[in-house]
């Protein structure tokens, strides 16, 4: 008997975006008939400069290459493929320094195996976390999550175990978990690697979150541009009810949860939560006021616990290994590793989980090996579009969120976009103004008004035809923004102006 | 009085028990836990910006005006007022140079998508912008807005077409500031969710429905959007025309028995808007389509303005002077009672007059008169209500007060459409379904009740015409015999030997659902879930209206639902009661004001010595001792021959009586028919005296609503025609030979109140001082009676009565296979004398039929094309509308056109104990018409001929 071959090709948006479903379509052909083969679509590993990254695992020996701008159509049999492949220096993913670097324990499974298998997850403690859950109690789980110091990772940085107390400690009979999966901010997508390679690791979190907080019903509230992260959510959610991990009596406790996918209509603010909380009851995503906190009146007007996909993850990992797993790391709101996104202009981008503390020059040097084009360095945006821009001489900064904050900037959702010399920062501030001129829900009047005179303002500066009275009226502008807008989307939309102003005033000139 | 700004606390009351106590700008404030910042700062006199918010929506935190600061907030943003709940301890500061700076931006940015047009802008003057913007010196000379730092820029929504589709008012979007009040009005107050927001960002704007023009949209025009809006974006055409006002009068509304306040706006002495008043407690200051925008009749065209007199309805009429019109009628009545006998003339009160116009109608018929006979239009409509709830109760009226339904878990609705005929309650029961609480309807038809956006009766029980009996007994049967009553309260405040009766009576098998079946044409199973509901739903309440009482078993229907209640323990508090919807302005009042020919004022019977006697000696009469003739007794004697002379104060019997025909030859027969009305009517076609009579808006006095609440009626003008109606009747009587001496209303109301018991705090000064009071207002209950029987029954006991069930004679047969209920619409009022006057007809001025696609079918009728409806009475064509909102085998119709004539079709059948026409159960048959009926041809024939006026 031959020994079995397994072949890995990733079933993840960026990998499919550059061409991995026509590779497997012809592996799939070239395969047919070998029963030793077997053909596995796996997650991404997060190293996407590789993608499509193709895996053959022969022997226990795991090795793989990247297939970007690699022929195949020509090879006419599964033999050809392998002699191929193994000409092509594969190597253990693991030994590259881009992995090796990285501390990965939300991510750990991104990539090992298809997202879907039931089986394997369970078998790398896949639920391990919930049943410790069970096994603690609703309040020593959120003791757990609060010793663990654990944030929310959607960009806000807020205490996750707050929110669960609060939840916990209402009356009602009736409570939700609603998982913000809205990942709008352009150069970020840790959400949709989970949603992607992980699935099981989501759902788990919330079903601990959400027995923790006696939440019977939970909602993941996903952005339509992820269908993918539909389409895995939707069959491990099937799946899994299938199996008791969903569905009443779960693990045959008295525990009951189901959680409903609700899918986004292409709007940026509802990813902000009020405004995903209006959506996902079938309304307007119009922005609400706070109070009422949605941990007290959300969804629904019952208690609902909201949180974004890396920080339910995280909650199966901390249930798992312990509240040490994360406190080990870091300090102040900082602890644990952060799931950084970068992109942009770079030679190696991706998905970077390390601790805490990390700086720009290692992230983007070590990490991203420099710029694509080779180009110098000009400025990086951190934490989505509403996030500031750092120049070049700043790169020393640690990207935790205490040191952003004191350059008035935040983490956000994590996201690292790098730009080179050749960038107009006016047309980067008017951009700003503009996404939110866009996205805005329009509802209050400094973000509804504001962001359009924003990009007004701006276009005279770039014009050349503002005054000195221009660039007063922009800067009242960015603070009624900032300190009158209803929410964070019309409050930090002056954050990349300000900072363009600050750090690059040549280039905002009158 | 100058014009009147009511205070806009910006959030609504909040009721808690808990007090917060904190600073506002260094002042000490207390206010209930959970009062915004904004109300707290309000309600002590600090007024904060503001352009969203206003005390009668949720909080919504969109203009951002309103932000403030207080002692160790934290976070970079500035919290808005209206949506941060003010707690203890707290240090606010709502004005200082941070703020005001902040503001004006704010205001920079709202000016900078808005035209500079303040002067050429009707809402000028009367524009929250513009005063915010006044308050930030941001307004230039003339009061204009100022161009902003902002005003190079051309990105703006100016110069987009305005809708004017809406006969009342205007939307011009390019005023609007997209503060979403008017939405917000729409949703939470009306109800009916018409407008939204479309597009996002920059783009949003406000739409009626999906961008159609306010016309088209599923706006009632009920004004909220109107009212709420802080700029002239929403703005009332007669404002656009005449120019904002200067004045208020607060009055009460003309139209339905909801009897809203209102405040006249006046602008050089002439109305120019509606107003629903905030501190009125009938409505909260909310208004419908008829009290906020249709009272343009009261200066039409067609209006009477002078006493006119002819000798024969034949001949033209006549103008004449007062002096001439009273003493012909007055000669003419004499006459008759010395050739026919003193019980050969009689009077009819009016529904829509005030309490005092009416109180001395009757007392003319009862003195110079020296008879019985009157009577008053509540006989056509709610005199079952009167009977059934005095004999079961002790009193002929609703128990509740209107606010009541809000504290209602189960309102169960039967017999009536609030949506279009109660529609400012009908707000209010939506607020309550919206809340939580369940909903029970029970009509034949699909109503608007049934089912709106976010409203969905939990049951809709689609019974026969005329099966209202089987349905309540089913209900008491499933509450007695599944135990579901309440006998801790039955043994305490009910009669033990009527009710043991009762429930040996009501227990027996042929009460069951399931035997109710046949009679209703509804599901058993439906039926006892609908009254387990009922039955076990905690505060349940009864709302009811003349679909219970238009019967020939409409009292017995009325002490059911009294049986029900009492047996569920749910009359004597707060959320439940049997409360009547009544239709007109004050056909309570009339009630009240002893209209009835057996009862004197306050319900007092004519038949008791010393009750009696106490009128006699104020009156210095001596009144007869034995009930006179009803309504329908008087047409029948007049048929005969005995019946000569009658006095109409304000009701149109030939276009609103069932059996028409029938009424038209009682009149024909007569020799002196007095109408005193605004327009020549149905029935002054049959008249020789017309007196014009004064609109709401001349009246001075008051109106009694359904929840028994006297609300005064104040005048804006002088009467048109130069008397006020009592003045008229006064004046009659003394040409009669009887003396009154009244030189204001308000001494008839004194009168009332010495003689009626429960009236006997009521004035004309405490009511302008209280606002209202709800009868009884009397010592005990010196400011009025919101629940009546709490803790006991008004008669002591509460009576159970056994109502057997004899179905009505009007049956279908082969010949006449369908049932004709009839009903109203939203937009005409009753028999259409005010409402046709109004831009109310863009909305349809036809009755139409309502007939089911399958009988529509086998008949060859099509949508919208003329049928001929013939019962056993009478036939008329009117044009049909194909509907599945009717079951099959039942067709219905409205009266409001004289033209349609729906009681040439109804019968004479009526309510086994008050004479009450038995308007919802007609049987008919429909077929497709190809010309008026002959009853139409004639009526239009005889039109041209009665109504002549000869020129002077």
């Amino acid at each position: 008997m031959t020994d079995q071959i397994k072949i890995y090709i990733p079933k993840e948006t960026s990998a499919c975006s550059v061409g991995s479903e026509l590779i497997a379509e012809k592996i799939t052909d070239l395969a047919q008939g070998h029963k030793h083969i077997s053909i596995i679509r796996n997650g991404s590993w997060g190293a996407f400069w590789l993608e499509p990254f193709i895996e053959i695992e022969k022997n226990g020996n795991r090795k793989g290459t990247s297939y970007l701008n690699k022929k195949i159509s020509h090879l006419s049999s599964i033999e050809e493929l392998f002699d191929d492949f193994y000409n092509s220096n594969p190597f253990n993913i693991m030994d590259i320094d881009f992995i090796k670097r990285q501390t990965r324990l939300v991510f750990s499974r991104i990539g090992l195996y298809d997202p879907l298998d039931l089986n394997q997850y369970r078998n790398s403690h896949g639920y391990k976390g919930l049943e410790k859950s069970f096994e603690i109690g609703q309040q020593q789980t959120i003791d757990e999550i609060k010793k663990s110091g654990l944030n929310g990772r959607g960009g806000a940085a807020f205490p996750t175990a707050i929110k669960m107390q609060t939840v916990l400690d209402q009356e009602s009979t009736i409570k939700y978990v609603a998982c913000n999966a809205d990942e709008g901010d352009g150069g970020t997508f840790s959400d949709r690697l989970i949603m992607e390679c992980d699935p099981y690791s989501l759902i788990e979190g919330m079903t601990i979150a959400a027995y923790s907080v006696g939440a019977s019903h939970g909602y993941i509230y996903l952005r339509s541009e992820y269908p993918l992260a539909k389409y895995f959510l939707t069959e491990a959610i099937k799946i899994l009810k299938s199996h008791n991990l969903l569905g009443k009596n779960i693990l045959g406790t008295n525990f009951s949860f189901d959680i409903e996918l609700r899918i986004g209509a292409g709007s940026y603010v509802c990813g902000e939560e009020t405004a995903m909380m209006e959506s996902i009851e079938g309304k307007r995503g119009l922005v609400r006021s706070k109070p009422p906190l949605p941990a007290i009146k959300g969804l629904f007007n019952q208690p609902t616990l909201i949180n974004n996909v890396i920080t339910l993850a995280s909650m199966s990992v901390i249930l798992f290994h312990g509240k040490e797993i994360f406190s080990q790391f870091g300090s102040g709101k900082s602890v644990g590793t952060m799931p950084y996104q970068l992109c942009g202009n770079i030679k190696q981008g991706g998905l970077i989980e390390v601790p805490f503390g990390i700086t720009l020059n290692e992230m983007i040097y070590d990490f991203g090996a420099g710029t694509f084009n080779e180009k110098p360095i000009h400025a990086v945006q951190i934490g989505g579009p509403l996030g500031f821009y750092l120049p070049a001489h700043l790169l020393n900064t640690p990207l935790t969120i205490e040191a952003l904050m004191d350059l008035k900037g935040s983490l956000g959702h994590g996201g690292v976009i790098v730009f080179d010399d050749s960038t107009n920062m006016a047309l980067q501030a008017k951009f700003a103004m503009d996404f939110c001129a866009v996205e805005s829900c329009g509802k209050c009047t400094p973000c509804r008004i504001g962001s359009v005179r924003g990009v007004e303002l701006i276009d005279k500066i770039y014009n050349g035809t503002a005054v000195k009275a221009d660039r007063v009226l922009l800067e009242e502008l960015c603070e009624t923004m900032e300190t009158t807008s209803l929410c964070a989307m019309g409050g930090m939309t002056p954050n990349p102006v300000r900072s363009i102003m600050k750090y690059f005033p040549n280039e905002m000139m009158i | 009085m100058s014009i009147l700004k009511e205070i806009d606390h910006g959030t609504p009351a909040i009721t808690s028990t808990k007090t917060v106590s904190a600073k506002i700008n260094g002042i000490n404030v207390s206010v209930p836990d959970g009062t915004s910042i904004m109300r707290a700062a309000s309600l002590n006199g600090i007024e904060i910006p503001k352009l969203c918010a206003s005390d009668n929506l949720e909080s919504f935190g969109s203009c951002r005006l309103c932000i403030v600061d207080y002692k160790d907030r934290s976070g970079f943003g500035y919290p808005s007022s209206c949506t941060t709940p003010i707690t203890e301890g707290m240090e606010v500061t709502t004005h200082n140079k941070k703020l005001t700076h902040l503001r004006k931006n704010l205001m920079e940015l709202y000016i900078s998508d808005h035209p500079l047009d303040c002067n050429t802008c009707a809402a000028d003057g009367d524009c929250e912008l513009q005063d915010q913007a006044s308050s930030l010196s941001l307004l230039g000379t003339n009061n204009m807005l100022k161009p902003t730092r902002y005003s190079s820029i051309k990105n703006d929504h100016l110069g987009q077409p305005v809708d004017s589709s809406n006969p009342y008012f205007n939307f011009d979007p390019e005023k609007c500031i997209v503060c979403s009040r008017c939405i917000r009005a729409c949703n939470e107050v009306q109800g009916t969710y018409a407008l939204s927001l479309h597009n996002r960002s920059y783009d949003t704007q406000i739409k009626p429905g999906i961008s159609e023009s306010f016309l088209k949209s599923e706006c009632v025009s009920c004004g909220a959007c109107v009212q709420s809006c802080p700029t002239g974006s929403l703005i009332e055409k007669t404002i656009v025309e005449k120019g904002i006002p200067d004045k208020t009068v607060i009055t009460t509304c003309g139209y339905c028995g909801v009897g809203c306040s209102f405040k006249a706006e006046l602008n050089n002495n002439e109305v120019v808007r509606m107003t629903p008043y905030k501190d009125g407690k009938a409505n909260h200051g909310h208004s419908c389509v008829k009290g906020r925008f249709a009272w343009g009749y009261t200066n039409h065209v067609d209006r009477i303005t002078k006493p006119m007199i002819r000798e024969k309805i034949t001949d033209p009429w006549q103008e004449v002077s007062w002096d001439r019109a009273v003493s012909f009628a007055a000669e003419k009545l004499t006459k008759i009672q010395q050739e026919h006998g003193i019980q050969s003339i009689g009077g009819i009160t009016s529904a829509r007059t005030t309490n005092e116009e009416a109180y001395i109608v009757q007392k003319l018929i009862r003195t110079a008169f020296g008879n019985n006979n009157v009577d008053t239009c509540a006989r056509v409509c709610h005199s079952p209500t009167g009977y059934g709830l005095k004999q079961t109760f002790g009193t002929s009226a609703g128990t509740q007060n209107f606010d009541s339904v809000l504290a209602s878990d189960v309102i169960l609705v039967i017999g009536a459409n609030p949506v279009v005929a109660h529609p400012v309650f009908a707000s209010q029961i939506k607020k309550r379904i919206k809340q939580g609480a369940k909903l029970i309807v029970a009509d034949p038809r699909r109503t608007e009740m049934v089912e709106s956006p976010h409203i969905k009766a939990d049951y809709h029980l689609p019974l026969l015409p005329g099966s209202n009996v089987p349905l309540i007994n089913a209900f008491s049967h499933v509450a007695v015999t599944e135990k579901l009553i309440d006998q801790n309260y039955i043994d305490q405040r009910c009669d033990t030997e009527s009710f043991n009766d009762w429930k040996e009576f009501i227990s027996l098998n042929i009460h069951a659902p399931e035997n109710a079946e046949m009679a209703t044409g509804l599901n058993a199973t439906q039926i006892r879930a609908a009254a387990r509901l009922y039955a076990t739903g905690n505060n349940s309440a009864i709302y009811y209206g003349l679909g219970v009482t238009e019967h020939s078993q409409g009292s017995t229907m009325v002490m059911g639902m009294a049986n029900l209640a009492m047996a569920t323990g749910n009359v004597g508090s707060v959320g439940c009661g049997v409360n009547p919807l009544r239709g007109q302005n004050n056909v309570q009042g009339s009630c009240d004001m002893g209209s009835f020919p057996h009862e004197l004022a306050g319900y007092q019977p004519i038949e008791n010595d010393k009750l009696r006697g106490a009128f006699e000696k104020k009156w210095q009469v001596t009144i007869q001792n034995k009930p006179g003739m009803r309504s329908l007794n008087m047409f029948d004697a007049a048929v005969a021959g005995k019946f000569k002379g009658i006095y109409i104060q304000g009701e149109d019997f030939v276009q609103s009586e069932p059996n028409i025909q029938h009424v038209e030859e009682a009149f024909q027969s007569m020799e002196c028919v007095i109408v005193q009305d605004l327009f020549l009517t149905e029935t002054a076609s049959y008249a020789h005296v017309f007196f014009p009579a004064t609109s709401f808006l001349e009246k001075d006095g008051t109106f009694t609503n359904a929840e028994r609440r006297i609300n005064r009626v104040r005048p804006v003008m002088e009467p048109i025609s130069g008397k006020h109606e009592w003045e008229i009747t006064q004046d009659l009587a003394l040409a009669m030979g009887y003396q009154m001496n009244y030189s204001s209303s308000s001494e008839i109301m004194d009168e009332i109140s010495e003689l009626a018991p429960t009236f006997k705090g009521v004035s004309f000064d405490k009511l302008d001082k209280l606002g209202s009071v709800q009868w009884p207002c009397n010592d005990e209950a010196p400011e009025g009676t919101p629940i009546m029987h709490v803790g006991e029954f008004v008669k002591g006991k509460g009576t159970f009565i056994l109502t057997e069930y004899v179905p009505t004679t009007e049956a279908t047969n082969r010949k006449y296979p369908l049932l004709l209920t009839t009903g109203r619409n939203l937009t005409q009022y009753n028999v259409g004398t005010q409402t046709r006057r109004t831009a109310n007809n863009i909305w349809g001025e036809d009755d139409v039929l309502e007939i089911h696609p399958a009988d529509a079918s086998t008949r060859g009728i099509n949508n919208e094309t003329l049928v001929l409806l013939r019962s056993r009475k009478g036939e008329t064509t009117l044009k049909a509308a194909i509907t599945e909102n009717i079951p099959p085998g039942v067709v219905y119709t409205t009266f409001h056109n004289p033209e349609t004539g729906a009681n040439v079709v109804t019968t004479e059948n009526s309510d086994w104990a008050t004479n009450c026409p038995e308007y919802k159960v007609t049987a008919v048959e429909v077929e497709p018409a190809e010309h008026r009926s002959e009853w139409q041809i004639n009526r239009a024939k005889k039109l041209e001929q009665f109504r002549q006026i000869r020129n002077p």
